[in-house]
C-alpha cells in the first residue's frame, strides 16, 4: 500500500546571503547591540499551509504559474523536503524526475548516471546493467551514454533520466514539468511508455503546462498559487477555473478520440 | 486535518536512528559513488588510481629522508615512522576535509533524489578506506625494505624507549583503523551538518588543521625530543598528549611499526567515538531535515 500524506504543512527557506550564512554575526554579534533587523535570516515562505492525501490510484495533475510553488510542492511530496512546520508521510518508493538542467554530477557518464539513478530508486547494479540495452535504445541516445552529462542538452537529460524511471517499477511517480524538454517525436515515443508506467505506479503527480500530457496522464489537479493550494479537484474543472476556460475546446479533434468520452464537469471539485 | 499520532515528527530519534540504518542498507550505491569519485579524479590518466600510491610514497619518503637528515635521526627507524604517520595523518585529515563537506559537494543529488543522508556521509568515508588502501602499499614496500630492523626490539634514539617491533601486535592495527573509520562518520555527519549551515566552518578547521599536522608527532617523534638527556623538555611530554589526534594517529601507527600503544590513547579514542557520536546522533536528530534546505 501506497500513500503520500501531508498536514498543514509550510516549506519556509532561510535566505542567507553572504553575510548572514557565517559565524560572525552569531559570535561577533553578541558583542554590542543588534544592528537594525539583520539579526534575522530573511525567510521565503514557498509553501503555506498545504494538506494533501494521496493513496493508491491517485493521479494528480499540478498546475499553476512560474514561482507558484509546484516544484517545491513535488519535493515535498518526494520527501526531499519535509516540512518547517506541519508534518508528511511517505509511504512508498518513490522516483522523481525534476528540473534536469542543474543535473546531479555534470563529469559522470550517462551510463553511470543509469546506474546510479537505479541505485537512487532502490535498484541493485545487476538489475540496472540488464537494463542498460532497453535504456539505450529507448532514449536514442547510443554511444552519447559514453560521454560525461555536462555535453547534454536539456532534452537529453530528460530523456535519460525518463528512460531510467520508465524501465523500473516505481510505487510513487514524480514528474516535473522539465519533461516537456523533450522534442514531440520523443513525447509521442515517450507518451505509450508513460502512459503504461503511470498504470503500473500506485500514485502520480504531474507538473505541467501541456493540457493534452496531462489530460493524458491525471484524472485530478491541483492548482498552485503563491504557495498556497487554491483548488483541488476533477482535472477538468481545476483547469477550467485555472484557466479561465474548458480546456476541450480548442483541443484538436484527434486528441480528443484519443481520450475517449469526455469526463463529465459535473463531478463535485474544489475540496481545498 | 490534523496529524495522526503516529507519524513522528521530523525532529525525533527515530528518524535519526531510521536515516542510519536506510543509508546503511543502501551499501549498493554508496559503495558505488565511493568508488567512482576515486575513478573520476584519475579519469583520463594512464594509471589511473595508481598515483594515488604514487604520490602518497614520494611525498611520505621525501619527508622522511629531509627530516630524517634535518634531525639527524637514524633513517631506518624514522622513515617507516614518518611514512606510516603521514598514511595514518591522511586519513584523518581526508575524514576531516572531505567531511566537512560531505553534503554541500552533493547538492545536485540531495535536491533530486530523496535518499537518507547519512549515503553522502558513508559515501566519503568509503572514499577515505579506498584511499588508505591504496596508501598501504606503500607501507608494506617500506617495511619490506625495512623489516630487518623492525622485526625486533628497537628504540628511535639511543636511550630512548625501548619498542617491541613488529609481531602479534602488529594486528591491533585492524581494530585502530576501524575505530579511526567510526570516527570518521560522526566527524562527517557532524561537521557535515554545521558546515552546510555555516560556510566559515571549513575554512577555519582548514587553517588550523595546517598547524596541528605539526603540533602532533608526525614528522617529529616523542622519543627524540622528549626523552633526551636534559630535562627541560619535561613538561611538554605531558603537553602534547592533550592533542586527541595525537592518540588517534597512535592507535594506528603504534602496531603498524611495532610501537606499543599506551592504554591511555585506546581510551581517548574510544572516548571520542562515544561522545562524538552523541554529538553526531543529536545534530541529526535536530538538523537532519534542514540540510536539503541549507544546501
Amino acid at each position: 500500500m501506497v500513500s503520500v500524506d501531508v498536514w498543514n504543512a509550510y516549506v519556509d527557506f532561510p535566505i542567507f546571503d553572504a553575510k548572514t550564512r557565517s559565524l560572525k554575526k552569531q559570535v561577533l554579534g553578541k558583542v554590542g547591540g543588534k544592528i537594525g533587523t539583520e539579526a534575522r535570516v530573511p525567510i521565503i515562505e514557498a509553501l503555506h499551509d498545504i494538506s494533501v492525501s494521496l493513496g493508491d490510484g491517485d493521479r494528480v495533475g499540478l498546475v499553476g504559474h512560474n514561482g507558484a510553488g509546484k516544484s517545491t510542492l513535488l519535493r515535498l511530496l518526494s520527501g526531499i523536503y519535509e516540512p518547517t512546520r506541519g508534518s508528511s508521510r511517505v509511504i512508498g518508493k518513490v522516483a522523481p524526475v525534476f528540473d534536469l538542467g542543474v543535473g546531479m554530477d555534470p563529469e559522470i557518464s550517462g551510463m553511470e548516471n543509469i546506474i546510479i539513478r537505479g541505485l537512487f530508486l532502490g535498484m541493485t547494479r545487476k538489475q540496472m546493467e540488464s537494463r542498460i540495452d532497453d535504456i539505450a535504445e529507448f532514449t536514442e541516445l547510443g554511444d552519447y551514454l559514453q560521454m560525461p552529462l555536462r555535453t547534454y542538452s536539456t532534452g537529453m537529460r530528460v530523456r535519460l533520466a525518463l528512460g531510467v524511471v520508465t524501465s523500473i517499477d516505481p510505487e510513487i511517480l514524480i514528474l516535473d514539468e522539465g519533461i516537456g524538454a523533450v522534442d514531440a517525436a520523443f513525447l509521442d515515443k515517450a507518451r505509450a511508455r508513460l502512459v503504461d508506467l503511470v498504470r503500473r505506479s500506485g500514485i502520480l503527480v504531474f507538473a505541467s503546462h501541456s493540457d493534452e500530457l496531462l489530460f493524458e496522464l491525471c484524472n485530478s489537479a491541483i492548482w498552485m498559487d503563491e504557495g498556497r493550494m487554491k483548488m483541488q479537484g476533477g482535472l477538468r474543472e481545476v483547469l477550467t477555473a485555472y484557466k479561465g476556460r474548458d480546456p476541450y475546446e480548442g483541443m484538436s479533434a484527434e486528441m480528443l478520440s484519443r481520450l475517449g468520452e469526455a469526463p463529465e464537469l459535473a463531478n463535485s471539485g474544489g475540496e481545498a | 486535518m490534523t496529524t495522526p499520532a503516529a507519524v513522528p515528527s521530523s525532529r525525533s530519534w527515530n528518524r535519526a536512528f531510521a536515516d542510519l540504518r536506510d543509508g546503511y542498507g543502501m551499501r549498493q550505491l554508496w559503495a558505488h559513488l565511493g568508488w567512482q569519485d576515486i575513478k573520476q579524479r584519475y579519469r583520463r590518466s594512464v594509471i589511473g588510481p595508481l598515483w594515488i600510491t604514487i604520490s602518497m610514497g614520494v611525498t611520505a619518503v621525501g619527508l622522511g629522508v629531509l627530516y630524517s637528515v634535518l634531525f639527524g635521526q637514524p633513517i631506518k627507524t624514522f622513515l617507516p615512522y614518518v611514512v606510516v604517520g603521514f598514511i595514518v595523518w591522511n586519513f584523518i585529515n581526508g575524514c576531516l576535509t572531505e567531511g566537512m563537506e560531505t553534503f554541500v559537494v552533493n547538492e545536485g543529488m540531495i535536491k533530486q533524489m530523496p535518499a537518507p543522508l547519512s549515503v553522502y556521509m558513508l559515501r566519503t568515508v568509503w572514499r577515505q578506506i579506498l584511499l588508505l588502501g591504496h596508501n598501504l602499499i606503500v607501507y608494506v614496500l617500506v617495511i619490506a625494505v625495512f623489516f630487518g630492523t623492525l622485526d625486533k626490539p628497537y628504540t628511535m634514539v639511543p636511550g630512548g624507549p625501548v619498542h617491541p617491533g613488529l609481531g602479534w601486535n602488529t594486528l591491533l592495527l585492524v581494530p585502530g583503523v576501524i575505530l579511526l573509520a567510526i570516527n570518521g562518520a560522526w566527524v562527517a555527519l557532524f561537521l557535515g551538518i554545521i558546515s552546510t549551515r555555516f560556510r566559515d566552518i571549513p575554512q577555519v578547521i582548514t587553517s588550523i588543521l595546517q598547524l596541528i599536522f605539526y603540533l602532533t608527532p608526525i614528522i617529529w617523534s616523542p622519543d627524540t625530543f622528549l626523552y633526551g638527556k636534559d630535562n627541560s623538555l619535561s613538561w611538554a611530554r605531558v603537553l602534547f598528549q592533550f592533542n586527541p589526534l595525537y592518540h588517534f594517529v597512535q592507535i594506528m601507527r603504534g602496531p603498524m611499526i611495532g610501537q606499543t600503544v599506551s592504554p591511555i590513547s585506546w581510551l581517548v579514542a574510544v572516548g571520542f567515538t562515544i561522545v562524538g557520536w552523541a554529538i553526531a546522533l543529536v545534530a541529526m536528530r535536530n538538523y537532519r531535515a534542514r540540510v536539503s534546505y541549507w544546501v
